[in-house]
C-alpha cells in the first residue's frame, strides 16, 4: 500500500461520513417536532457533512494531482461563515412571530423575559397616560 | 502573567519580526548554497520564530506570533466541540424514541466587544445542539436554544467557558 491508496482511501472515507452525516441531518428534519430543533438539524450536522465532503476533496486533489483547490477551502469558509447566521435569523424570526416552541420543551427563558418587558411597557405607558390626565 | 501588557505595541512586534528576518536570511547566508532556494528561507525562518520565542522575554514585550497560536488553539478548541457535540446530537436523533426535551435559557457572557460576542455565537451556532436566538441590546445576554436542555446544559456552558477563554486570548 503506497502514500497514494493511503490518501485516496483516507478522501473516500471523509467524502462518505460527510454523506452518512447529511443523510442523518436529513433524518432529523423530519423528525425532530418543531421548527427549532429542526434547525439544529437542518444548519449544524449539514456543517460538518460539508466540511467532511469538501475536505476530502480537496485532500485528493492535493495528494493525486498536485493541485491546491483554493475553491474547496474557501467553500468551506463561507459555508461556516453564512450558515450559523442563516440559523440565527430563522429561529429569531420564528420566535418573534410567535411560533410555539415543541410540547416536549421543558422551558423558555425568552418568552419569560419578553412577557417582562412588555409589562414593563405597559406600565409604562399606562402611567404616562396617567400622568398626561392629571396634566390636563 | 500581563505585568508587560501595553508596552508591546506595533513596534515591538515589528522589531521581532525583523528580527526573525534576520536569523531567517543569515541561516540562508550560512547554509551558502549556490541559488537562493525558498525552502532553505522558511526553515530558517523557523528556526527563527524558536529563537525569537525563546528570547522574547528579554524584550519585555509578548510574544509577536502569540495571537496567531492562540487563533490556531481557537481553531482545534473549535473542531472537537464540534465533533463532540455532532456525536452527541446524532445519537439523538437517530435514538428510537425522542427523548430530548428542548429549551431557551439565558447566558450572559464576560465577553465584551461586538467582535468577541460575534465570535462567540457564531462558535456556539456552528456546533450542533445549540443555536443562539436572541442577543440582548447590550450585546451581553445571549438567549441559548438547547437540542436537550436537561442533559446537556452543564457541558454546554463548559463548553461556552472554553470557547469564552480561547477567544479572550486571541483578542486581549
Amino acid at each position: 500500500m503506497n502514500a497514494d491508496t493511503i490518501v485516496e482511501y483516507t478522501a473516500a472515507i471523509l467524502m462518505v461520513t460527510g454523506g452518512l452525516m447529511s443523510l442523518v441531518s436529513a433524518i432529523g428534519l423530519i423528525r425532530l417536532p418543531d421548527v427549532y430543533t429542526r434547525s439544529h438539524a437542518a444548519t449544524k450536522s449539514s456543517t460538518l457533512a460539508v466540511l467532511l465532503t469538501l475536505l476530502g476533496g480537496f485532500l485528493y486533489f492535493w495528494a493525486l494531482e498536485r493541485f491546491i483547490s483554493v475553491r474547496l477551502l474557501l467553500g468551506i469558509l463561507f459555508v461556516f461563515l453564512t450558515a450559523p447566521v442563516a440559523g440565527h435569523v430563522i429561529i429569531r424570526a420564528a420566535h418573534r412571530s410567535g411560533v410555539k416552541l415543541a410540547d416536549i420543551s421543558k422551558k423558555d427563558e425568552l418568552a419569560e423575559a419578553k412577557e417582562r418587558l412588555m409589562e414593563e411597557q405597559n406600565l409604562e405607558r399606562l402611567n404616562r397616560e396617567k400622568k398626561n390626565d392629571s396634566g390636563v | 502573567m500581563n505585568k508587560f501588557r501595553g508596552t508591546g505595541g506595533t513596534g515591538a512586534t515589528a522589531a521581532q519580526f525583523l528580527l526573525n528576518l534576520f536569523i531567517a536570511f543569515l541561516w540562508m547566508l550560512l547554509l551558502d548554497e549556490d541559488k537562493f532556494r525558498v525552502t532553505t528561507f522558511a526553515a530558517g525562518f523557523i528556526v527563527g520564530i524558536f529563537i525569537v520565542f525563546f528570547m522574547h522575554r528579554f524584550f519585555g514585550t509578548q510574544f509577536y506570533l502569540r495571537r496567531m497560536f492562540a487563533i490556531v488553539k481557537l481553531m482545534f478548541i473549535f473542531i472537537s466541540e464540534l465533533v463532540k457535540s455532532s456525536w452527541s446530537v446524532i445519537g439523538q436523533i437517530l435514538s428510537p424514541k425522542l427523548t430530548i426535551r428542548p429549551g431557551i435559557f439565558r447566558y450572559d457572557t464576560v465577553l465584551e466587544s461586538e467582535g468577541e460576542v460575534t465570535t462567540l455565537s457564531l462558535l456556539l451556532t456552528l456546533t450542533p445542539g445549540s443555536v443562539v436566538m436572541e442577543v440582548t441590546e447590550d450585546g451581553r445576554g445571549l438567549y441559548i436554544h438547547a437540542m436537550d436542555i436537561e442533559s446537556s446544559k452543564q457541558a454546554l456552558i463548559v463548553q461556552l467557558k472554553n470557547f469564552e477563554k480561547a477567544i479572550m486570548e486571541v483578542t486581549r
